[in-house]
C-alpha cells in the first residue's frame, strides 16, 4: 500500500538483521507470533515488517547466529515537549480506531518509585549484625487474624496456648504470587506457578478464573479468588483452597471490571469458568451484591460458613485515596487480611488511561493502612498483604519495615517465564507463551522449566532478604514488620515522609 | 540405550535443533563458518515437522531391530557396540533402499562433492550429550534410557 496512515507510519520498533550472519534457519521467523518476521521463499531471504514488531525480542533471543537488533524506530513524531510520542501514536491510532486503548502490564509512566527513595539501616559496632549463613534466620510468615492477647495454660510444661487461633496461611518466603487467572495466563503457567509455590511454600492465586480441576492437586498451596464475576467458583472450588480472596480492585485498574474476550473462552477454560464456550467473561465493575462495609460483612461470612472457618478470607482492594479508612472497615468486616494493591501493579488488560493515571503508589498506602489500622488497635486483626510493582528483594523488605506482612508479586513471576513487558498480554498472541491460550504458543512454556525458574527466583529473594536481615541485626522477619525507623528516606519532602512515617537520611 | 525422545507437547518449532546439530557436525564448530565457509546448510540430522500447535523435532530412533539394517545390501549401515545404528560413508552407494524402508523417515541424502550418500543421526559421538538435546531451548528433546525397544515410541504418537 502506498498511502500509510499516521498510526501505521509511527511503529515503534525498527529490527535490523545482519545477513552476512542470517543462516535462514527460520527460527525468528517461527517464533514471531505476531507476522512481523517474513521468509521470502524466492528469494531466500528473511524480512521483517516494522510497523507489526511489538519489540517483544522473541526473534532475536532465538536468533542463533546473533544477527537480529530490534531497537526503538529512529523516525519517530516530531519532538515536541508537551505531546510526547506515546501521547501523539495514542491519539493517531484512536483517530484511526475510535476505540479505548487497552494495554497490558502495570503503570508505564515516570513516577515518582518511592522505593528509590527509601535506605535500609545497618548495624555497625555498638550492635552487632548477624552472619544467616552461621545462625538462624527465621523468614516464617503467618497470614491471618492475630488474636489481642495469649493465654497459655502452663509456660513451663508444653507450650499449649488457651487462647484459639483463627486459620492463618504459612509461608516460608514473605512473596507469594498474585492473582493472574486461568485463561488471562495459560494452563501451562499456572501449574508452572502452583509447582513453584508448594516447592518454596508460599501460595499462588487463582485469579478471577477458577481452578482448573487438574490443578487440584495444588490446592494446600492455592489461594482461590471470588470476584465480582464469580467465574468458577463453587463450594468445591472455595475449599480446595488454603485461602479465599474477594477481588474488589485491582491496581492496574481500580473500579472496573475485567474482560476476557470469548475468543479466549475455549473449551478447557470455559468449563473451568462456567460459562459458555466462546462468550465474553465479563467480571462486573462492582459486585452488585456488595455497596457498603455491612455488604462486605455478609459476604465474607458466607464465604467463611462455606468453608467452615476454616480458611482465611482476604479482600483485596486498589490502592486509591481513601484506602486506609476502607481498609479499616474491611478489617472490621471480618477479613483475615487485607490486600492493597497499587498503582504500578499489572494486568493481562486495560485502558491504557486508567492503568497510567488511576490509583496511588503502593509505598504510600501501606504506610497510611498500616499507621490508621495501629491507631485503631485492630492491626493485629488482619494481616496486611502489598502488591504491585515489586522488582526485587529490596523492595519486598522496605514494604516489610513499612508495615506490610508479605507482598504478591505477579510480573516478576511471569518474567521468569521469559515476558519481556512487550504489553500484548491483551491481544492473546503472547510470543512468550504466557497470555496466551493459542496451543500452538502456550506450548512455549515448559512448567517444568517454569516452575523451576519461579521457584529459583524467590529462593534468590530469600536469600537476599536473609542477607539483608541479619546486617540490621534481625535474626526474624517478624521483628522487622512494620519497624520503619530501620527505614530513612533520601531526596523526599516532608509531607511524604510524614506520609510514609520514615525519617529523613541523617537524621 | 539412551536415544533422543522428542517431546511434541513443548516444542516450540524453532529448529534450534537443526542448527545445534549442523553445528556439531562442521569441522569448524561455528555456526557463521559452519554455515557460509563449510556450506553445510540442510545438512542436519534432525528434522522438525510442524502441522498447525503440533511440532516435534525426529531423528533416528537407533531401533533396536532396525528395518534400515536389514534393507541395506553392502552394509553400509552398521551397529556399533553401543547400539547406535551408524552409517560407513566409504561404502554407501545412494541406493535409498534403507530410506525406503525407515518407518520414520528419519534417513536423508547428503550431497557429497562426487556422491550423494545416506545421511542420519549418530547421537554426537564426540558429545556425552547430543547437541540438539543440548540447544533445545525448552526441553523437548530428552536423551534418555528408556529401558524399552527405542522404535516403541511409535506406539505413543
Amino acid at each position: 500500500m502506498l498511502y500509510n496512515s499516521p498510526y501505521d507510519w509511527y511503529y515503534d520498533f525498527t529490527v535490523e538483521r545482519d545477513y552476512d550472519r542470517c543462516i535462514r534457519c527460520l527460527a525468528c521467523v517461527t517464533q514471531c507470533s505476531y507476522e512481523a518476521t517474513r521468509y521470502d521463499e524466492e528469494r531466500d531471504l528473511v524480512y521483517t515488517l516494522d510497523d507489526h514488531c511489538v519489540g517483544c525480542h522473541r526473534c532475536d533471543a532465538f536468533c542463533p547466529t546473533d544477527c537480529i537488533t530490534v531497537r526503538p524506530t529512529e523516525r519517530n513524531v516530531r519532538p515536541n515537549n508537551n505531546w510526547s510520542p506515546v501521547h501523539v501514536k495514542a491519539l493517531y491510532k484512536q483517530a484511526s480506531t475510535g476505540a479505548i486503548i487497552v494495554t497490558g502490564m502495570g503503570n508505564n509512566k515516570p513516577f515518582k518509585n518511592y522505593w528509590d527513595h527509601i535506605v535500609l539501616d545497618a548495624c555497625q559496632v555498638t550492635n552487632p549484625s548477624i552472619d544467616p549463613l552461621r545462625e538462624p534466620m527465621e523468614l516464617r510468615t503467618y497470614l491471618g487474624r492475630k488474636p489481642d492477647n495469649i493465654n497459655a495454660i502452663d509456660p513451663r510444661a508444653k507450650a499449649s496456648l488457651k487462647t484459639t487461633l483463627g486459620p492463618q496461611l504459612i509461608l516460608e518466603v514473605p512473596v507469594m504470587f498474585t492473582a493472574m487467572s486461568y485463561g488471562s495466563i495459560n494452563y501451562y503457567v499456572c501449574e508452572s506457578l502452583a509447582r513453584a509455590a508448594v516447592e518454596v511454600g508460599t501460595y499462588w492465586n487463582t485469579g478471577e478464573g477458577g481452578l482448573p480441576r487438574s490443578l487440584y492437586q495444588y490446592g494446600h498451596r492455592t489461594i482461590v479468588q471470588c470476584a465480582s464475576g464469580r467465574f468458577g467458583v463453587s463450594p468445591e472450588y472455595l475449599n480446595a483452597g488454603a485461602a479465599i480472596e474477594i477481588k474488589i480492585g485491582q491496581g492496574a485498574k481500580p473500579g472496573i471490571g475485567g474482560h476476557l474476550p470469548g475468543n479466549k473462552v475455549l473449551k478447557r477454560i470455559s468449563e473451568t469458568r462456567m460459562i459458555p464456550e466462546g462468550s465474553d467473561a465479563l467480571s462486573p465493575a462492582p459486585h452488585h451484591d456488595i455497596y457498603s462495609i455491612e455488604d462486605l460483612r455478609q459476604l465474607i461470612y458466607a464465604l467463611k460458613e462455606a468453608t467452615r472457618y476454616e480458611k482465611p478470607v482476604a479482600v483485596k482492594i486498589a490502592a486509591v485515596h481513601n484506602s486506609a479508612a476502607i481498609a479499616s472497615g474491611i478489617v472490621r468486616a471480618g477479613a483475615d487480611i487485607v490486600v492493597l494493591d497499587g498503582f504500578r501493579g499489572g494486568t493481562g488488560a486495560a485502558p491504557k488511561v486508567i492503568r497510567d493515571n488511576v490509583g496511588i503508589p503502593i509505598e504510600l498506602a501501606i504506610a497510611a493502612v498500616d499507621q490508621r489500622l495501629r491507631e485503631e488497635g485492630i492491626r493485629n486483626h488482619a494481616a496486611l498483604v502489598a502488591a504491585g510493582g515489586f522488582r526485587d528483594s529490596s523492595d519486598v523488605i522496605k514494604a516489610i519495615a513499612l508495615g506490610a506482612d508479605a507482598v504478591y508479586i505477579g510480573t516478576p513471576a511471569l518474567m521468569t517465564m521469559g515476558c519481556t513487558l512487550c504489553m500484548q498480554c491483551p491481544t492473546g498472541k503472547c510470543a512468550w507463551g504466557i497470555t496466551t491460550n493459542d496451543p500452538k504458543l502456550m506450548k512455549r512454556v515448559n512448567p517444568d522449566i517454569g516452575a523451576e525458574r519461579a521457584a529459583n527466583l524467590l529462593k534468590a529473594w530469600a536469600h537476599e532478604i536473609q542477607e539483608m536481615l541479619g546486617l540490621m541485626g534481625i535474626n526474624a522477619i517478624e521483628s522487622l514488620r512494620g519497624n520503619r525507623d530501620r527505614l530513612r528516606g533520601v531526596g523526599l519532602e516532608d509531607w511524604e515522609l510524614e506520609i510514609l512515617g520514615i525519617k529523613p537520611a541523617g537524621a | 540405550m539412551k536415544v533422543v525422545y522428542p517431546r511434541e507437547d513443548f516444542c516450540v518449532q524453532c529448529y534450534l535443533c537443526q542448527v545445534a546439530c549442523v553445528v556439531e557436525h562442521s569441522q569448524s564448530k561455528n555456526v557463521i563458518n559452519a554455515y557460509f565457509r563449510e556450506n553445510l546448510r540442510f545438512t542436519e540430522r534432525c528434522s522438525v515437522y510442524a502441522e498447525g500447535p503440533v511440532s516435534f523435532s525426529l531423528m533416528c530412533r537407533h531401533c533396536t531391530e532396525p528395518e534400515c539394517l536389514e534393507a541395506c545390501k553392502n552394509g553400509t549401515l552398521y551397529r556399533d557396540e553401543e547400539g547406535r545404528v551408524l552409517v560407513n560413508p566409504e561404502k554407501c552407494v545412494g541406493c535409498w533402499m534403507c530410506i525406503m524402508a525407515c518407518p520414520y523417515g528419519v534417513i536423508k541424502r547428503r550431497q557429497l562433492e562426487t556422491r550423494r550418500i545416506a545421511h542420519k543421526c549418530d547421537l554426537c559421538p564426540e558429545s556425552e550429550i547430543p547437541a540438539c538435546v543440548r540447544a533445545c531451548p525448552n526441553g523437548a528433546l530428552l536423551f534418555e534410557d528408556r529401558g524399552e525397544r527405542n522404535d516403541e515410541v511409535r506406539a505413543r504418537w
